[in-house]
């Protein structure tokens, strides 16, 4: 039998991920209603005046955004861990890099676009206008990958573990402030009338080098989780 | 092997070596320590003049700035013994990197504790979103997440490989992590007061600082070396030295 190429292995794994994510759709709903309800919650707790919601809106979808990617971050190893398909996936002959960034595509894919695409509606929610929505759009589609990206590393070291769910927010959520400030500052200067593309600049920064650093760094952590 | 055993940092970098060294080193950063501290606590608290805008309650960064210093400074030894211990897999760089952490952390604490302390009077409170006191914060943030994910694995070679591994993610992200804090700082800056001292200091408030730095670098050797063997004692206790080592004690 001959091996697979590193196209094929990387494609039929993104394929075999997403099939499973919609084998198991309850999953993903969660993480997005998970989203609305945290979003939901502010105006409750703070107070109905449009003003302030406003004001606080892109910090508030921002930090909901970040505690849904968390939240999601314990399946995307944790259920091949507990069937024996994440040793066979480090026994491939291919990059384990690679293939843990197809596996983190994927995850973003059925966590992170479903952020991006309903965001617009807790946009409106929280009275932004259109070019805001926009902006806060851009900004979570450049973001949250990256929340992905350092989530995985986070989520590579502490599969199996007792109590790891807790554990991945205490690791990961340090590294994620750099993303929340310019993710929520790019709205919030747009809403300003300033300029965003200092932001965008620095989030699609964000982006390139969690790309080619984070899965790394997460197959490194696999095999220390595996050793 | 004679080759490997002549050079001097191999030798020690196996337990059994290192544990007889740390014994030897202690007692000597111990009392530098102590020593540097009394007279460097001495300066700043007798010697050193009254500020004429803050009064006396500038004293504290006789404290708060050492902490601080070494705070941030533990955290980089502590992740480059981390990534020797991942890439060259020398457990005693491993264990330096665990030792060294609850120090570092315990710094962290007392900076933030001390800027409070000092923000109340000079400020008029003890908490301002500045960017240093949330990236001080955030440091000690990835410290105690160090901390938890090694005690939260059972195996203690997966713990240290582990918790090494994200040591060296997290000083890959410091840098980033400061800038964009600061970056967020200066586009939400209101009309609140800066941070910085005043440029000039007395010599003897430079002095005394420059004393408690040293004092804290003594202190922070000793304690960590004492951690370190410990650690070797815990984690070698199957091997037939510490065994004996042990028996032969009682």
């Amino acid at each position: 039998m001959t091996e697979p190429s590193l196209i094929t292995a990387c494609r039929s794994m993104l394929a075999r991920d997403l099939v499973l994510a919609m084998r198991r759709r309850a999953d993903v709903l969660t993480t997005l209603i998970f989203f609305l309800i945290v979003v939901s919650l502010f105006p409750l707790g703070v107070g109905p005046e449009i003003d302030i919601l406003r004001e606080i809106a892109p910090g508030v979808i921002w930090v909901a955004a970040l505690l849904a990617s968390m939240l999601s971050l314990g399946r995307l190893f944790s259920d091949d861990y507990q069937d024996g398909t994440l040793e066979q996936i480090l026994l491939l002959p291919h990059p384990l890099a690679i293939i843990v960034l197809n596996k983190v595509v994927a995850h973003w894919l059925v966590s992170g676009l479903p952020l991006v695409i309903f965001s617009p509606l807790l946009g409106m929610q929280l009275g932004l206008n259109a070019e805001s929505i926009g902006i806060l759009m851009v900004t979570l589609i450049l973001g949250t990958p990256v929340l992905s990206l350092l989530g995985s590393v986070g989520a590579a070291l502490t599969v199996g573990l007792r109590g790891g769910g807790v554990l991945v927010s205490l690791l990961v959520l340090p590294l994620y402030i750099p993303v929340l400030i310019f993710g929520a500052g790019a709205v919030e200067s747009a809403a300003a009338g300033l300029g965003v593309e200092a932001h965008m600049s620095l989030l699609g920064a964000f982006l390139a080098m969690s790309m080619v650093m984070a899965p790394w760094a997460t197959a490194a952590a696999l095999r220390i989780s595996l050793d | 092997m004679a080759f490997q055993n002549s050079i001097i940092w191999l030798y020690f970098s196996s337990p059994k070596n290192f544990y007889p060294l740390a014994g030897k080193l202690i007692p000597v950063f111990a009392v530098l320590a102590v020593v540097l501290t009394v007279i460097g606590l001495y300066i700043g608290f007798f010697v050193a003049p009254t500020d004429y805008q803050q009064g006396d309650s500038y004293r504290i960064i006789f404290i708060h700035v050492p902490a601080a210093w070494m705070s941030m400074f533990i955290y980089i030894v502590m992740a480059m013994y981390a990534f020797v211990g991942l890439v060259w897999n020398i457990k005693m760089s491993e264990m330096m990197a665990s030792a060294m952490a609850p120090t570092g952390a315990m710094f962290a604490f007392i900076a933030l504790w001390t800027g409070a302390l000092w923000g109340k009077p000079t400020w008029g409170a003890y908490w301002v979103w500045d960017a240093r006191l949330t990236s001080e914060l955030i440091l000690l943030f990835l410290y105690i997440g160090f901390m938890s994910l090694e005690s939260a694995i059972d195996d203690p070679r997966r713990a240290a490989r582990a918790s090494a591994l994200i040591a060296v993610v997290g000083v890959v992200n410091v840098p980033i992590i400061y800038f964009s804090v600061k970056w967020w700082n200066t586009l939400h800056q209101g009309a609140s007061v800066s941070p910085t001292m005043a440029p000039k200091m007395a010599a003897a408030m430079l002095n005394s600082m420059m004393i408690m730095v040293f004092a804290f670098w003594m202190y922070s050797i000793a304690v960590v070396l004492m951690r370190a063997r410990n650690i070797i004692l815990e984690r070698e206790k199957q091997t037939t030295w510490v065994q004996e080592l042990v028996t032969n004690k009682k």
